[in-house]
């Protein structure tokens, strides 16, 4: 156990190197002027002065040396300006502010859609593939089966689209954004104190329940299409690993012992089938974590996700790649996460 | 040819070893290629998908006789009817500068001039128009993007397997360091760094989606490299002394590749399913191009008019469903023949 994770802990450090060498790497693509966003807010428009720019900050140096301040930054008149390892990704041209501060704005926006989504997404989803399995070949198995194709058929974008039309223009229920504009003032307003800087949550702290359902109630269609587009590929996981586990001969002593075929499936057999699901759960909480930029962007829901394909669509590469390394740090430590939970699960794993 | 069954009293024989004839097909592809082959051809789900696959090609194929270009050497410009932004309905008469009429319009329709069969789009775009040439766009990035991501697998693959040690390890961390970044996300970065340089058209979608998708297929081929390596036959190969890269290319590579290959086919459907939201995110193409994402991005900013204007988003779509469901079903099927617990059962 302490061999793996010791194993998987020293994998962090390459990866961040791959990562950031990686970004570092896209980030060359751009001409100097575009590159010197990194670290100046107004680039000006005269030639000799974008060539002292050029100079100052070393963008025409050999890479080693710019990946280098582009980690630690550039110390101008007492100034540290840039590096990334101080939390500084630049300044964003589109949303006319440090990367930093928008990446800490959308966030919480992020989480907070995360957090209401995993229970729908990861349940929902391991229930359909239980029942799937136990009354495998069944007409509900049959039913899961179809579903489960025309989940993983449907572009999210085209279902959400579609939800939109239906939930939104056509029965009024529920609408896209992130919250009302009767709620946006009180909730800018003084009495209302921002304690986790999660809407729902400090909606609830504050005691504003009307508040708390404007907000949720802008999250349920997001939240529908990420379960649907999940759902499939849970019931998938879960179904396979739910019937071969249910073929183990420790199944059958347990039916022959005489158990109810419930406590069979459920007790027995179905936490073993739930070992590959974990992994999946938390790669799928993951992927959540990094901003789903089209279900975000089709339901112009302001979290990362919307902001990078936004900074995107106009073109703006310093900004979408500070949201890519943000992406990075965090996906690479919810992996090691991840995979630490599955050595806990599966004893097969530490041993091996 | 039947297998050669002893002289004598063999009834016994004959009801224990199932007696065969090995077709032309079965020897050329081997037994076990063969047993996927047909477990392909005979489940019902995926002979739907590639009744699916097949109307798309044909539909592909023949989109000149279907509806034929405004302009010939540009086909892939969806042609406009006037500049007004408002969709139009479906059966609207086609006023300024309609296509040339196809050979099945008179005696189907009736009429002589083109109607918009499923309404415009936004700036009076033709959706049958948009779908039926985005069929074209959706085959030519899936094959590119497939293609060049699968060779790119292979050749990876098959270098980090071979080689080993070392070699082998810088390889898989590389792996994982583009596993890391989510894939459309880098992909979205890829094309929007691409675009300003060589300029809108398929071609920065593509290459990001290459980019960041190649390392599926590298660790599939890997794998499966890493376990032919240790059987008898490579073994004896070695024995008599044939080359290295002789084993790799002649023995190796061969004996693994056919699984990915089939996989690799199957995912020309999901490439499509990434194209088409990069597009949608204003990504790639120029307005106007036939191209399936980018006939339901119009839609956008027609969301508070959907319930009228439902056509540019249903017709699209439910092409963009059905042709990545063709090759869905045919890839859950091969899912189940695939299973090694279904090997030696037809």
């Amino acid at each position: 156990m302490v061999t793996y994770i010791t194993r998987r802990l020293l994998l962090v450090p390459v990866l961040l190197f791959g990562v950031t060498v990686l970004i570092f790497l896209m980030l060359q693509f751009l001409t100097p002027v575009e590159r010197a966003t990194l670290y100046v807010r107004d680039i000006p428009k005269n030639n000799n002065a974008i060539s002292g720019i050029i100079k100052q900050y070393g963008l025409d140096q050999p890479l080693y040396v710019q990946y280098w301040r582009w980690l630690v930054g550039h110390t101008v008149g007492g100034e540290r300006k840039g590096g990334i390892l101080f939390g500084d990704f630049g300044y964003s041209r589109t949303a006319s502010q440090p990367v930093a501060d928008l990446i800490r704005l959308r966030f919480p926006n992020t989480l907070d859609l995360t957090i209401w989504a995993v229970a729908p997404v990861i349940l929902v989803g391991i229930w359909l593939g239980v029942q799937a399995a136990v009354h495998q070949n069944s007409i509900i198995d049959q039913a899961a089966r179809i579903f489960s194709i025309v989940g993983t058929s449907f572009p999210t974008f085209v279902f959400g689209l579609l939800m939109l039309m239906l939930f939104y223009v056509k029965l009024g229920w529920f609408p896209p954004g992130r919250i009302s504009d009767w709620a946006s003032i009180i909730v800018r307003s003084p009495d209302f104190h921002h304690y986790t800087s999660l809407l729902t949550f400090d909606a609830l702290l504050n005691g504003r329940l009307d508040v708390f359902w404007d907000a949720l109630r802008h999250m349920l269609m997001p939240i529908l299409t990420l379960s649907y587009i999940s759902w499939a590929t849970f019931l998938r996981v879960t179904r396979s690993s739910m019937l071969e586990t249910l073929r183990m001969e420790y199944v059958t002593t347990a039916r022959a012992k005489g158990l109810s075929e419930h406590d069979v499936v459920f007790k027995h057999a179905q936490p073993n089938a739930m070992i590959p699901v974990v992994t999946l759960a938390g790669f799928s909480v993951i992927g959540l974590l990094g901003g789903v930029v089209i279900t975000e962007t089709v339901f112009n829901f302001p979290g990362i996700g919307q902001a990078a394909a936004n900074a995107a669509a106009q073109l703006d590469v310093v900004t979408v790649l500070g949201f890519a390394l943000f992406d990075g740090l965090i996906l690479i430590v919810a992996n090691l996460v991840v995979d630490v939970m599955y050595a806990v699960v599966d004893p097969r794993v530490r041993l091996s | 040819m039947a297998e050669t069954i002893p002289s004598g009293d063999n009834t016994l024989l004959r009801e224990t070893v199932a007696v065969r004839e090995i077709g032309r097909v079965e020897r050329f592809l081997g037994p076990e290629n063969y047993r996927i082959v047909m477990g392909l051809l005979k489940t019902p789900a995926s002979i739907m998908g590639f009744i699916l696959i097949t109307f798309f090609i044909l539909v592909a194929i023949f989109a000149p006789l279907i509806i034929p270009p405004v302009n010939p050497n540009d086909p892939y410009k969806i042609p406009r009817d006037g500049y007004k932004s408002e969709p139009q309905p479906m059966g609207t008469i086609w006023n300024t500068s309609p296509p040339p009429l196809p050979f099945w319009w008179k005696p189907i329709m009736g009429t002589d001039h083109w109607t918009h069969i499923l309404g415009t789009s936004q700036g009076q775009y033709d959706v049958f128009y948009g779908i039926i040439w985005g069929t074209r766009t959706a085959f030519r990035t899936g094959l590119m993007v497939t293609i060049a991501t699968f060779l790119i697998g292979i050749i990876i693959g098959s270098i980090s397997a071979y080689y080993g040690g070392w070699v082998d390890n810088v390889i898989m961390r590389i792996v994982d360091v583009f596993l890391t970044l989510p894939f459309i996300l880098a992909a979205l970065i890829l094309a929007t760094i691409l675009t300003p340089r060589i300029g809108k058209s398929l071609y920065p979608a593509i290459i990001a989606l290459i980019a960041f998708g190649w390392m599926t297929y590298a660790r599939i081929i890997r794998g499966d490299i890493l376990s032919i390596k240790e059987r008898d036959y490579i073994m004896a190969a070695r024995v008599i002394g044939v080359k290295d890269s002789r084993i790799l290319f002649r023995h190796i590579i061969p004996n693994a590749i056919f699984p990915t290959l089939v996989l690799a086919s199957l995912a020309v459907g999901d490439v499509v399913l990434s194209f088409a939201a990069l597009s949608f995110l204003g990504i790639g193409t120029e307005v106007g191009y036939a191209d399936w994402g980018q006939v339901l991005s119009f839609a956008r900013n027609w969301i508070t008019s959907l319930d009228v204007y439902w056509y540019i988003i249903v017709w699209p779509g439910l092409a963009l469903v059905l042709y990545v469901m063709g090759f869905n079903l045919v890839g859950d099927a091969l899912r189940d023949v695939l299973d090694p617990r279904m090997r030696g059962k037809t």
